[in-house]
């Protein structure tokens, strides 16, 4: 096989996954329509579902093996981007890797497939041995010692694709034995116990004698040293060691660490390793550090002239030092960023190119703009071209040039509905309120009364017509905020007698005897924990703690699709701007994208240390954020499924995630009550607004983005100066090369209010279009 | 270490593993269960870990016990039962032993199974939307109090008005006079406006204190006629509150000794004195009350006073209104009413005495529609000159009955005289398009069924009626002034005469109050009072009949219309009415406003009179265990229809 005959059979698999998904756009219309007739899924939609290959191969697994594995997605994805480092002996034992994986879960079919693809002979497998989990482990090795632009990417992938099995036996536990024997088996090397606390000892007062400048730098080593050193003590047997170890040095360590020091000092017995997710967190994960060149110089230096090895091998085989040139951070620097599970993200993985601008909005003729302009204008016709221009046209008309290309997605069809409604959403764009720091939104609060069995999430169509909540009672209730009742659509007998010719006929569908505020739908049978309803408003998605998403027609007030995969708590789920995708992740910690007419998923992206908390789809669909307890919040990019950006410096489990109207920034809350602000394009944080006192739930920034608003269990609304928290970054000294930035604490001067409510959390906020604010909660006395 | 981890983590001590060891009938050896209560420990700890997960993803700080529950049966363990319950559990000790338990009592399940005191579901859940925040400024006072103005009152303001409301609504006369003319004339107290609205609001508290209603009215009374008060959109709120004394069944006047008869005469005053100075705040106002006086009419189920009230409201706002709503629902309320008058059991004494209360209203306020429609229809018949002669009076009138008030804009079609044509004015400003007058003579024919000749004796007594007490010397001085007006009118005077020639004329008018035997069941109750009463009424008919002939031969060639009137009276009625109608108005226009509280007192006795005649309706009436009378009615009936003939 040549390197070009493979070149076009990495494209053909890319398209060949773009293809269908265009087809399916006219399979989901089909869906919607037997959906409306009654709730009947067409044959034809079945047929359709199958014409996605690369889906099936997916499909071919048993869901929790799938889950396991990064399926037809991840392969097929790092087949593709294989193309530009063929030939490379670190691919091929990846490869061989998967393969091996898969040939031992007994998925042949997959197997042959790979084969095929890659080009491997038939027998490549068998001549490489039979040791899995030793190829899983090499491919990881590699993945440390590579580095450069391209394959930095597939490496990302990799490992994300060889960590992810390893955390699973924790869920499924006998399945994966061996893999944590192999991991564990890393603390084997044996000391003499009793110097473990001489070695770090001396580590510190080495630290604690360098110069200032390289002293917080340095300083980062403690955390993960100390655990490290303590988990060898626990693995060893020596628990009195290990105990005094802990008690001499934990007080040393980092206020934002105390969470996971509580997990640790819990644990005293080899046997508890086993099953500890923390630990292995620890263990799959290289922690990551950043330090100047000239600090590790220092460090090397003292630990060779102290012949200190038990130090040195726990820094080399644990740590990943992620050395750059130039000044040495400051502590405060340090501290911006720390926190996360596994240390701070690495550099290169934040460089990869984000198109974060905004699609080109579709042409759409504004008839209905007319009527105003007419009443001052005789000749309508002339004046008629010109409002459309400048209401949308001066944005649409030159694409940004960082913008992904409009079909980079395959995104579905606007419907003519969806025009009328692109059209309402503009005249109300026209009446809408312009915020400033002296202009501050009103706030209308809703809050759910006689909320006794617990609600647990809350969303608002975009046009803020309906209101949906999801409680802990397993139900979802949908209400109406407009004096509209909701009805539903006919039972098929009515609807035959229907005239279906007549103009109003989507009036005469609706059952007026339905029409009531509120609806109830029931179908979970765990807590809903999140909640969203489709663009179109036709739809409402949630997820729950039963492990599904359910798909609910807002048409018939019934259950359409309940989506199968996660098989653990799905915390968060939401739908794609332009409707038809969503993306959901939860307790595996997977997020997976879907399509509302597939009822596997399209992508799994799989890199974070813990649970997913929360899921946000970017303004241009492109790519979804998600927010983990692990502290991180991962960027990912749903054409290719790579991780592009992954943002350290929350100190607990991020709650909160929103997109800025434009794209470019993304801001983000979590149980430590601070919201930071990124730079999606450079990949850096830009702004720490600290205020709140307790886990922030909800934030939503006004619809122009001037103004960020936040809503935590502290019982507050708090607005934020979010364009006063961009320009005082832009006249910084903007070193993006490092990403060293240095933030002013600023918190006070960009907190535009902080507005109690009545002893009710603040779980949702929306902003109208015309930039009212509405908060959402639960009154419970 | 250990003493930190022991801040840290509930352990469990070894003696309690084995302590459960046995309870399960385990032996075990020291070491064992030392080990077996570390991993006890560990595991409640890794279980308590990511409990608090699910207690973060449902938005709560309390880990509760289903918490728990999700997080062992996540780790497949199984789930604790028997906690779920939201109230603390009861930690006890027991003393002997150091042993220390959670309570858990037995509950009988046969019991909860047959209980039938099943606790009703709790509310529904629902969402509420409030403006917490309106352009980022927060409206920080607690709902539900006194609102932020009142913060904002001077202390002066607000002395006045606790001065103010104590001495109106205390005990001493004087000073409640004191008071009222302050607020009546204080032209600061604008800003009090709203919070004595609100005090007056309070009439729906003190319906059982006449006192107190009346006290309130003063005031309404008082801030109306404060010119330097603008009421706005408040005139609804007093509206309301006189509406309020003037229908509703007060409490009050469940004991009969309490005239609430007069509050509510009181109140249908102020109401129409409020729709005079200030009808035209609220737009639309009219045609609410008229609907809810229409309402309170037409619903037999409320008590006589209420409808007294409506029909003394509808009175109040003029012969229009009277017209429009009154006038309509008579035939169908005639029939509750007479019910209640023709049972003359003990029992329903009571209520009798009220229905003939409303009798009485009723026939006044019919009278003057009678009378106004009459003069309405006449003065553009007449032309120029009349026309202004009535602009004339009822600027005059209406200065007189209400001083200080600016006179409204009066179309000149309209006649004008005293409060009911500020009334008619008022209503004149309401669409009336959609509804088609009854013609006059027809509507006369139609009430006079009714009444029969009661109605006659009304009109044939005059404002200077020596058995009717003397209202206030200011109407009685409006009543005499009146006809001063007039008489330099060539035109009023000749009225007079006409009216009475129009007695003569009519056949039923003339024969019904002389001829008529007083019908059988008056005598048979053996009402002396109705007796003296229509011996009374028929002594009045034959002086007015006797006035009425010998002012008539001098009057009866004065006027052209008079001379066309008897015949055209009977030959064609549609060209007839005018003349008829305008000789009654000529002749009442002085005392309709005075004359219906002595008309109450002394009218009691008429209802036998108005029995004689319901020749249209008496098959309409309810006949309930009585299946004599009408028929001896409608011999009555016949007997007064044809005799005069």
């Amino acid at each position: 096989m040549t390197l070009h005959e493979y070149h076009q059979s990495g494209d053909r698999i890319l398209h060949g996954w773009r293809f269908p998904v265009l087809n399916l756009a006219h399979a989901h219309f089909i869906f919607k329509m037997a959906a409306v007739q009654g709730g009947l899924v067409d044959a034809v939609e079945e047929k359709d579902i199958k014409t996605e290959p690369s889906n099936d191969s997916g499909g071919n697994n048993n869901a929790g093996e799938a889950r396991l594995l990064s399926p037809s997605p991840g392969s097929s994805a790092s087949a593709g981007s294989a193309k530009s480092t063929t030939g490379a002996p670190e691919d091929q034992s990846t490869l061989l890797a998967v393969l091996q994986f898969l040939k031992k879960n007994k998925l042949t079919e997959s197997v042959d497939i790979l084969r095929r693809e890659a080009g491997l002979p038939e027998d490549v497998l068998d001549s490489k041995g039979t040791d899995s989990s030793g190829a899983g482990s090499g491919a990881a090795a590699d993945s440390a010692d590579a580095a450069g632009g391209d394959a930095s990417s597939l490496l990302s992938r990799v490992t994300g694709s060889s960590s992810a099995p390893a955390p699973a036996p924790t869920k499924a536990p006998g399945e994966d034995q061996p893999d944590v024997n192999v991991v564990l088996s890393a603390y084997s090397q044996q000391g003499d116990p009793a110097l473990y606390g001489v070695y770090y000892n001396g580590l510190k007062r080495f630290i604690e004698s360098v110069l200032d400048c390289h002293r917080a730098e340095l300083s980062q080593l403690f955390y993960p040293l100390f655990v490290h050193m303590y988990l060898e003590l626990v693995y060893n047997n020596h628990e009195n060691e290990a105990k005094v170890f802990f008690e001499k040095f934990s007080g040393d360590q980092e206020c934002y660490y105390a969470d996971d020091l509580r997990v640790l000092s819990s644990l005293t017995k080899k046997e508890h390793m086993r099953g500890n997710e923390t630990l292995l967190d620890f263990r799959t994960s290289k922690f990551v550090l950043r330090i100047s060149r000239d600090s590790y110089q220092l460090l090397k230096r003292h630990l060779q002239e102290r012949q200190n090895n038990q130090i040195w091998n726990i820094i080399q085989e644990h740590l990943y030092i992620d050395i750059f040139d130039g000044m040495p951070r400051s502590k405060s620097q340090i501290d911006a960023m720390s926190g996360s599970l596994a240390g701070e993200a690495k550099r290169e993985a934040n460089k990869a190119k984000v198109y974060y601008g905004l699609l080109k909005e579709p042409e759409i003729e504004l008839p209905l703009d007319d009527e105003d302009e007419e009443a001052e204008n005789e000749e309508g016709k002339p004046k008629k071209k010109k409002p459309k221009k400048d209401s949308m046209g001066s944005k649409s008309k030159k694409q940004d040039p960082n913008a992904p290309s409009q079909t980079r997605i395959p995104l579905p069809e606007l419907k003519d509905s969806d025009k009328l409604d692109k059209i309402m959403y503009m005249k109300e764009a026209t009446k809408r309120i312009r915020l400033a720091p002296d202009n501050l939104p009103s706030i209308c609060f809703y809050s759910f009364l006689n909320a006794y069995q617990g609600l647990t999430a809350v969303d608002f169509t975009d046009d803020s017509s309906l209101i949906a909540g999801g409680f802990a009672d397993s139900t979802v209730r949908v209400w109406s905020v407009t004096p509209k009742k909701l009805r539903k659509v006919k039972s098929a007998a009515d609807l035959n007698l229907i005239d279906k010719e007549s103009d109003d006929v989507l009036e005469r569908i609706m059952d007026e005897k339905t029409a009531s505020e509120s609806k109830i739908l029931y179908g979970h049978s765990g807590p809903v924990y999140g909640i969203s309803f489709s663009p179109d408003r036709n739809y409402l998605l949630s997820s729950s703690e039963d492990g599904t998403i359910r798909l609910w027609s807002l048409q018939t007030f019934t259950c359409l699709v309940g989506y199968k995969g996660h098989n653990y708590p799905v915390w968060d789920t939401q739908f794609s701007p332009h409707g038809y995708y969503f993306i959901s992740g939860g307790h595996d910690r997977v997020a997976r994208l879907w399509a509302t007419d597939h009822y596997q998923p399209l992508r799994m992206f799989s890199g974070h240390l813990a649970d997913i908390t929360c899921t946000r789809f970017h303004p241009n669909s492109n790519y979804v954020a998600t927010g983990s307890s692990d502290r991180t919040i991962r960027l990912w990019d749903v054409l290719s499924g790579n991780c592009v950006r992954i943002f350290t410096g929350h100190k607990g489990p991020i709650h909160a995630l929103a997109f800025s109207p434009n794209g470019k920034y993304l801001a983000s809350g979590a149980t430590d009550g601070r919201v930071l602000l990124w730079d999606i394009g450079h990949g850096l944080m830009i702004g720490e607004l600290k205020g709140h006192t307790d886990t922030i739930y909800s934030l939503k920034f006004s619809r122009d983005g001037e103004i960020l608003a936040s809503g935590s269990m502290d019982y507050t609304v708090r607005l934020w100066n979010a364009m006063k928290a961009y320009d005082d970054l832009e006249t910084d000294d903007f070193t993006a090369t490092t990403g060293h930035v240095h933030l002013q604490d600023n918190s006070q001067e960009l907190l535009l209010g902080t507005y109690m409510t009545k002893s009710t959390p603040v779980i949702h906020l929306h902003f109208t279009r015309r930039n009212l604010l509405l908060a959402a909660g639960a009154y419970n006395p | 270490m250990a003493d930190r981890e022991e801040r840290r983590f509930a352990e469990v001590s070894r003696d309690s593993v084995k302590l459960m060891a046995e309870s399960a009938g385990l032996e075990l050896g020291d070491d064992v269960a030392a080990l077996l209560a570390e991993d006890v420990c560990y595991r409640l700890r890794e279980a308590a870990q990511s409990s608090s997960q699910f207690m973060r993803h449902a938005k709560r700080r309390k880990l509760t016990v289903e918490d728990f529950n999700r997080a062992l049966r996540w780790s497949n363990v199984e789930a604790v039962c028997g906690y779920g319950a939201q109230d603390a559990l009861p930690f006890r000790s027991v003393k002997e032993g150091e042993l220390f338990f959670v309570e858990d009592r037995d509950i009988n399940l046969v019991e909860l199974a047959l209980a039938t005191n099943i606790p009703k579901g709790c509310a529904e859940t629902m969402v509420r939307v409030n403006v917490s925040y309106l352009d980022g400024k927060g409206n920080l006072e607690p709902q539900g109090t006194v609102p932020s103005a009142v913060q904002t009152l001077s202390d002066d303001l607000l002395k006045y008005y606790q001065q103010i409301t104590r001495a109106i609504l205390g005990d001493d006369a004087h000073l409640m006079k004191v008071a009222l003319l302050d607020l009546q004339s204080n032209s600061k107290i604008a800003a009090l406006l709203p919070y004595f609205v609100y005090v007056i609001s309070g009439v729906k508290s003190v319906s059982h204190d006449l006192e107190q209603l009346n006290r309130l009215l003063h005031m309404v009374k008082s801030l109306v006629q404060n010119p330097y008060l603008y009421l706005g959109s408040y005139v609804r709120s007093l509206v309301s509150s006189v509406m309020y004394c003037i229908l509703e069944p007060l409490a009050a006047s469940i004991n009969p000794l309490n005239d609430h008869w007069t509050l509510r005469d009181y109140a249908a005053l102020l109401l129409s004195h409020i729709f005079w100075t200030h009808g035209d705040l609220v737009s639309g106002l009219y045609h609410q009350i008229l609907l809810s006086l229409q309402k309170v009419l037409s619903d037999p189920v409320r008590p006589l006073c209420s409808h007294y009230g409506a029909v003394v409201g509808l009175h109040a706002l003029g012969w229009k209104a009277v017209e429009r709503v009154l006038f309509p629902h008579l035939p169908a309320y005639w029939a509750n009413l007479q019910a209640v008058l023709d049972d003359y059991s003990v029992s329903n004494g009571q209520v009798k005495a009220d229905g003939h209360k409303v009798y009485g209203a009723i026939l006044v306020a019919v009278e003057r529609l009678l009378k106004m429609k009459a003069l309405s229809l006449s003065q553009p018949a007449e032309g120029g000159a009349g026309g202004q002669s009535g602009s004339v009076v009822g600027g005059l009138g209406y200065r007189v009955s209400s001083p200080g008030l600016s006179p409204p804009p009066e179309p000149l079609s309209e006649a004008a005289l005293g409060i009911a044509s500020h009334l008619q004015a008022g209503g004149a400003g309401c669409p009336w398009e959609e509804w088609t007058p009854v013609p006059l003579p027809d509507m006369y024919t139609e009430l006079y069924s009714f009444f029969g000749d009661s109605l006659a004796v009304r009109f044939s007594t005059g404002p200077g009626f020596g058995s009717y007490p003397p209202f206030t010397p200011a109407q009685l001085g409006e009543a005499r002034k009146d006809p001063p007006g007039p008489a330099s009118n060539p035109e009023t005077t000749r009225k007079m005469p006409q009216l009475t020639a129009n007695l003569n004329i009519s056949p039923r008018q003339d024969g019904s109050p002389r001829t008529d035997p007083p019908p059988p069941s008056l005598a048979a109750t053996g009402s002396g009072r109705s007796l003296a009463r229509s011996s009374s009424s028929s002594s009045t008919s034959s002086v007015q009949r006797s006035k009425s002939s010998s002012s008539r031969s001098g009057q009866r060639s004065a006027s052209l219309s008079r001379e066309v009137f008897p015949k055209s009276r009977f030959t064609s009625p549609q060209t007839g009415p005018p003349a008829f109608t305008f000789l009654i108005g000529g002749r009442q226009m002085g005392r309709r406003c005075q004359g219906r509280r002595p008309f109450q007192t002394t009218f009691a006795p008429t209802p036998p009179l108005s029995a004689v005649p319901p020749r249209a309706y008496a098959h309409k009436l309810p006949v309930i265990g009585r299946v004599g009378k009408p028929v001896r009615r409608w011999a009555c009936s016949h007997y007064s229809l044809y005799l005069p003939l």
